[in-house]
């Protein structure tokens, strides 16, 4: 289907998009790479009054390193992410989770910003960003990972608050995401990541419940000495994942545990 | 024959430049001038009634030409949906179809109105205007449910969900073989509903001229003669008024056989409105509306001795048809007339059930009723050497049909024209090397890995179809036409009734000319695809017919000019016409081969004066070929995988193909259709489901992100290889080769799967094999709990 | 209510007055009436619509014709010199990359991409640089096949191993 009609305005910075927003109210959207709306728009399941375009916004196009942080902005491409040197220098399981979203044609054009808004139960990267306790950085304000995905597809993002960047720790020692779909592009059925992070372990999982999972009970058996099989077998403790065509919600819990084990065997070997 | 050059010779397709140039001519790259565009507007829901339609604010939309309920229809099309008897001719029920519902809704997707309008966009949008008020009733989707008594109707004005019922050969015709069995095994095997998912959607384009009083159809389709037939009927005109032109079609899969609703409402809005009609069919509305394949449950019990000896098979399919019956739905129910296989039976009982549903009709889908039969009968023999213990492929070989026994006839009274099941085994075995598998299938078993080795032996029958059997072939002669012109300068223009959609017809098709006229293969040109040129009528393409009925149709109207060229030439060269060689294409008197004449010097002088007495002038002729039978492919394929049982992940070592259809044409197109093929029967096994919501019957898979087809990335490495026996069922000693794959590939996957999984006491794994199943399965055969974390080790039964 | 957009497509330079829904893929076909661009779905699987944009392969469902403004898009057509094919066009015809040739544009396009990344893959670097793209009559081998064999010739014209810029930052 061909969607139905929208205002269509191109902003050149933040301070444009965001008076644009504005201006076009409640019912506008933002569009980045556009692979989660447009697809929504053509089958008419999203109808926006008006699309704000940020692709033109250059000021948030750029991956940098400061006071011992991986600043990422919102339009940076998953192709940028993927054989960015800083990104796998300073931050290599963004840069193996980048190569891992959709497929080419997706990668060249999806962003970073854009997944985050989108909140997706499926998406990657809020995963790594929760368990990493990175910020989402918006033109009003910052939010802690911990506090922007507040259930499935919602976040505290107002209706003129646009992402602008993504700030991550540094962390480049062992790590591994594993990312469990039937078809190379597909979205993850289960993803499980394991990073350390000053000695310690952090643990999250994609894909089981509204939101990503921070498993802090796999992380405290991890410190308190247990092995990675014993410790990822908390990795399904409270979770509630909700059946979908791909996986019951017993299997989701299985392999919670058991790509945990796995994510964390292969990160430390 | 004149050259034998071109015959098996690898050939480029020269379809091929404006492919790959991106001047293909597919239907939605034709506009005709002042058309307007329909978007149909669709039942949501599963089963409803139609309490009130309002159309008042879609009409008054920007751009909107017209909107349509059912009531504009009437006197405007005709008829019901046209459906044919093939194998299951009894039928019970057969609710009646107009294209376009009024009143009751069976199906999501089922159009209710339709709008017409200047642009997509304005159609997309008045169409979404549409109000309709539904009043939902209860659908029917599960097939056992749905013959209970007290089961909701498909339709609410039906007496039962029974579409046929019919014993092919009644149970008590193997009471003596199960009486004499040493064991018996059993199983359901299901054959999950499948969308063809050609890359290109359907479409149709019309044009009504009011004055002329004919009609063009463009469309995407695979046989448009039938078209003409039945769209001409439903609008009453005649055939010789209505025009139907399929150009490039992007993929059929025998889902672009069948009429559709939308084939009958375009053309029927073109000329109520004067305007040429175009309509596109989305993706969704594809998976949706598009009919689809497979949809059944086999119940089969097998009776053998313990030696290995099989005596006899009992089996009942349960077929889902859908809201309505479809085309050549009933086509399916040669599933049942196919499964004994490669295999010596004493007997074979069958029966077949088609049931009702509210669900998009189900019709051919590659292979139709024949991947069926090879999924049944090979599960089956694994089933049993399981239970007995002994080797899969012993088992096969010990019950082979020989080599010395064809033609023979099989339980159903088929005659299977030519085979050597034996050597094609023998090759795949070797190419995979069979035994050194095994026995590294042992060893990893000991370090608990679950290497699995699947074998299909399997058999087809195709090249629909005989006069003679037009019972088994949807009660039509499925016999083929062909035109072959000399033009006086010698080139050739060949027109076939079959249709060619990525077979490469253009390319092979010409190299069966240019052998038989002796002619240069440049001057060849084979077109198909309008009823306005060729024969009067042609069949089309599905059931692997293209080379063995259109190609012999073909061959044969070739034969015929050369034999009337001979009778000139031989004048032309002042002897007798049976001191004439044609050799290298080329007339000369015997003995005399330095004066020869060319066929385009025969050509020449055919148009021109000087012909012997009596005879007419031209060089052209045209020829239905009746195949004597069908013909029977066979091969063994071998697939091996390894199975994750903590994930239930399926990872692909090698798949192996040795595969047989006679007399090859061209190879490199055979093994791109066996590719294919394999990869389609492949993906069937592992990926493709059409699912729908149990209680409501809505669509759960209808995009390409849900319902799955497989990438570069998924499918396993291809090793092909062949052996030739020729059929002596045509000149050519061909046989089709378009659904052999897929009619071999499930059940090799499935096989190797099951076996892999064998120790764990899984004796039989259903289609799609996904981790969630697998891994399930596998949970529930160790009996232990899913918190296992090292689920990987040491669970050898 | 219509938008100026402005781009070059094929090295032409085109103006055109467009709806800001129109996808790229619309514009190029039915505006600039180059239809060997397809569509295959709703919802950016297929890649039958795969055209590059500033050098970068996208599939053109899922971007609108407004986005593209100043872009130079570079479609099937633009591809072959006359009659004279691609190499990576050359490659479908002679492996039989293709049977009803719906999606091939779409994978010559991506194969084109991915060469221009990746001028020497292996067969498993094909496959993930093909994932983008779907296809139901080929079952890939031959695609696998045609893509390996053209950047050979490639290679083999251009002297092989010339190192290629990865894209990115």
């Amino acid at each position: 289907m061909i969607p139905a009609a929208f205002e269509y305005e191109r902003a050149t910075s933040v301070q444009q998009a965001s008076e644009l927003l504005q201006r076009f109210g409640e019912d506008a959207k933002v569009l980045a790479g556009g692979h989660s709306l447009i697809p929504l728009m053509r089958l008419r399941l999203s109808q926006p009054s008006a699309l704000v375009d940020i692709n033109p916004i250059k000021e948030l196009d750029y991956i940098t390193v400061e006071g011992g942080k991986l600043r990422v902005g919102a339009l940076v491409r998953h192709v940028q992410l993927q054989n960015s040197d800083t990104v796998k220098q300073n931050l290599p399981i963004l840069a193996e989770v980048a190569d891992e979203v959709g497929d080419n044609q997706v990668r060249n054009l999806g962003s970073i910003g854009g997944v985050m808004a989108h909140a997706d139960a499926a998406g990657d990267y809020p995963t790594l960003a929760l368990i990493l306790d990175a910020e989402i950085v918006t033109n009003k304000r910052r939010h802690a990972a911990k506090d922007f995905f507040k259930d499935i597809f919602t976040t505290p993002l107002e209706h003129d608050e646009l992402v602008c960047e993504v700030v991550f720790p540094i962390a480049n020692g062992p790590h591994k995401y594993i990312k469990f779909r039937r078809r190379l592009f597909d979205w993850a059925i289960v993803g499980a990541a394991a990073q350390k992070v000053d000695g310690g372990w952090r643990i999250g999982l994609t894909n089981v419940g509204p939101t990503p999972v921070r498993s802090t009970a796999v992380e405290q058996a991890l410190a308190s000495g247990a092995s990675p099989a014993d410790a990822a077998e908390h990795a399904s403790d409270g979770l509630n994942p909700s059946a979908d065509l791909r996986a019951s919600a017993d299997y989701k819990k299985h392999l919670a545990r058991v790509l945990t084990r796995r994510a964390i065997e292969q990160a430390s070997a | 024959m004149a050259v034998t050059q071109l015959i098996g010779a690898k050939i480029h397709r020269r379809e091929d430049p404006r492919l790959v140039s991106g001047h293909g001519r597919y239907i939605d790259d034709l506009n005709r001038p002042g058309q307007v565009y329909a978007t149909f507007v669709r039942s949501p829901y599963a089963h409803a009634k139609i309490q009130k339609i309002d159309l008042t604010e879609a009409k008054a939309a920007a751009g909107v030409r017209a909107v349509y309920t059912a009531k504009d229809f009437q006197g405007q099309v005709a008829g019901t949906h046209p459906t044919v008897a093939a194998f299951a001719p009894e039928k019970k029920t057969v609710p009646d179809r107009f294209p376009i519902a009024s009143g009751e809704a069976a199906y999501q997707g089922e159009i209710v109105a339709v709008v017409l309008a200047d642009t997509k966009s304005a159609a997309d949008d008045a169409a979404n205007l549409v109000q309709v008020d539904y009043d939902v009733l209860p659908a029917v989707g599960d097939l056992e449910k749905a013959l209970e008594p007290n089961s909701p109707k498909a339709h609410t004005d039906l007496a039962d969900n029974l579409g046929w019922d019919m014993t092919l050969v009644p149970w008590e015709a193997t009471d003596s073989a199960f009486g004499s069995a040493e064991v018996v095994v059993k199983e359901r095997i299901l054959q999950q509903r499948l969308a063809p998912t050609p890359m290109e959607t359907r479409g149709v384009l019309a044009e009504y001229d009011t004055f002329d009083k004919r009609l063009t159809i463009w469309m995407s389709n695979q046989n448009p003669h039938f078209i003409r037939l039945f769209v001409g009927g439903a609008l009453s005109l005649p055939e010789s008024s209505v025009r139907v032109i399929s150009q490039d079609v992007g993929g059929g899969f025998g889902s672009k056989i069948s009429p559709y609703p939308e084939d009958y409402l375009v053309p029927a809005m073109a000329r109520m409105g004067g305007r040429p009609v175009k309509w596109i069919e989305t993706r969704t509305e594809s998976i949706q509306n598009t009919t689809h394949g497979r949809g059944q449950i086999f119940d089969v019990e097998v009776a053998a001795k313990k030696d290995g000896t099989l005596l006899g098979m009992r089996l009942t399919q349960y077929l889902d048809l859908g809201a309505y019956h479809g085309t050549f739905g009933a086509f399916q129910a040669c599933a049942c007339v196919m499964a004994g296989g490669a295999y010596h039976w004493q007997g074979i009982s069958a029966r077949t059930v088609g049931v009702l549903t509210n669900k998009v009709p189900t019709d051919p889908y590659r292979g139709a009723g024949r991947p069926e039969a090879t999924h049944l009968v090979e599960r089956m023999l694994d089933r049993l050497a399981q239970e007995i213990g002994m080797d899969p492929i012993e088992l096969r070989r010990k019950n082979f049909i020989q080599a010395s026994e064809f033609p023979y006839t099989q339980n159903f009274g088929l005659v299977i024209d030519s085979g050597d099941y034996e050597k094609s085994l023998a090759k795949a075995m070797s190419i995979a090397g069979y035994d050194e598998l095994r026995k590294r299938q042992a060893d990893l078993r000991g370090k608990g890995r679950y290497l699995g080795i699947g074998v299909s032996t399997w058999i087809e029958l195709c090249g629909f179809g005989p006069s003679a059997l037009a019972g088994a072939t949807a009660g039509v002669a499925l016999v083929e036409s062909a035109q072959v012109r000399v033009h006086p300068t010698g080139s050739v223009a060949v027109y076939t009734g079959t249709h060619s959609h990525g077979q490469g017809h253009e390319t092979t098709f010409a190299q069966i000319v240019a052998d038989t006229l002796g002619v240069p293969y440049e001057q060849v040109e084979i077109r198909h695809g309008d009823t306005n040129e060729g024969p009067s009528f042609g069949y089309g393409t599905y059931g692997s017919r293209s080379l063995a009925v259109g190609g012999m149709a073909i061959h044969r109207a070739s034969q015929r000019v050369v034999d009337k060229a001979k009778k000139l030439a031989a004048h032309m060269l002042e002897a007798a016409e049976e001191d004439i060689v044609f050799d290298q294409g080329k007339f000369h008197v015997k003995g005399s081969p330095e004066k020869a004449k060319a066929m385009g010097e025969v050509a020449f002088a055919a148009y021109g004066a000087g012909l012997p007495e009596g005879m007419e002038h031209g060089l052209e002729a045209v020829a239905y070929f009746d195949p004597p039978n069908l013909v029977w492919p066979f091969g063994a394929h071998i697939a091996v995988v390894e199975v994750d049982p903590e994930t239930g992940s399926v990872k692909f070592e090698k798949y192996v193909a040795v595969d047989d259809c006679g007399n090859v044409i061209n190879p490199m197109v055979v093994e791109g259709q066996l590719h294919g093929g394999i990869v389609q029967g492949f993906s069937q096994a592992l990926f493709e489901d059409v699912a729908y919501d149990e209680a409501s019957g809505q669509l759960r898979t209808g995009t390409m992100l849900d319902y799955m087809v497989p990438t570069a990335v998924e499918i396993p490495d291809i090793q092909l290889d062949s052996t030739v026996t020729p059929t002596p069922v045509n000149d050519l000693g061909v046989k089709g080769i378009g659904e052999a794959g897929t009619i071999a590939a499930s059940v090799a996957v499935i096989n190797a799967i099951t076996d892999a999984v064998s120790p764990f006491g899984i004796t039989h794994v259903d289609m799609p094999a996904s981790p969630d199943r697998l891994w399930k399965q596998i949970k529930e055969a160790r009996g232990v709990s899913a918190t296992s974390a090292n689920g990987g080790g040491g669970a050898q039964a | 209510m219509k938008r100026k957009v402005a781009l070059t497509v094929n090295g032409s330079r085109r103006e055109d007055e467009v709806e800001p829904r129109l996808l790229l893929v619309h514009y190029l076909r039915d505006v600039a009436g180059l239809t060997g661009t397809h569509i295959g779905c709703d919802t950016s699987q297929c890649g039958a619509c795969t055209v590059l944009v500033d050098g970068k392969a996208v599939k053109s469902c899922t971007l609108f014709a407004v986005q593209a403004q100043d872009a130079e898009v570079e479609t099937i057509e633009g591809l072959a010199t006359g009659d004279q094919l691609h190499p990576l066009q050359q490659a479908f015809w002679d492996n039989h990359g293709l049977q009803c040739g719906y999606c091939t544009p779409g994978f010559i396009m991506a194969g084109v991409y991915l060469l221009s990344q990746n001028p020497n893959p292996t067969d498993d670097e094909i496959r993930k640089g093909l994932e983008g793209n779907l296809c139901r009559c080929t079952g890939y081998v031959n695609i696998i096949k045609s893509v390996k064999d053209a950047a050979q010739k490639m290679g083999a014209a251009k002297g092989a191993g010339t190192p290629v810029a990865a894209g990115g930052e």
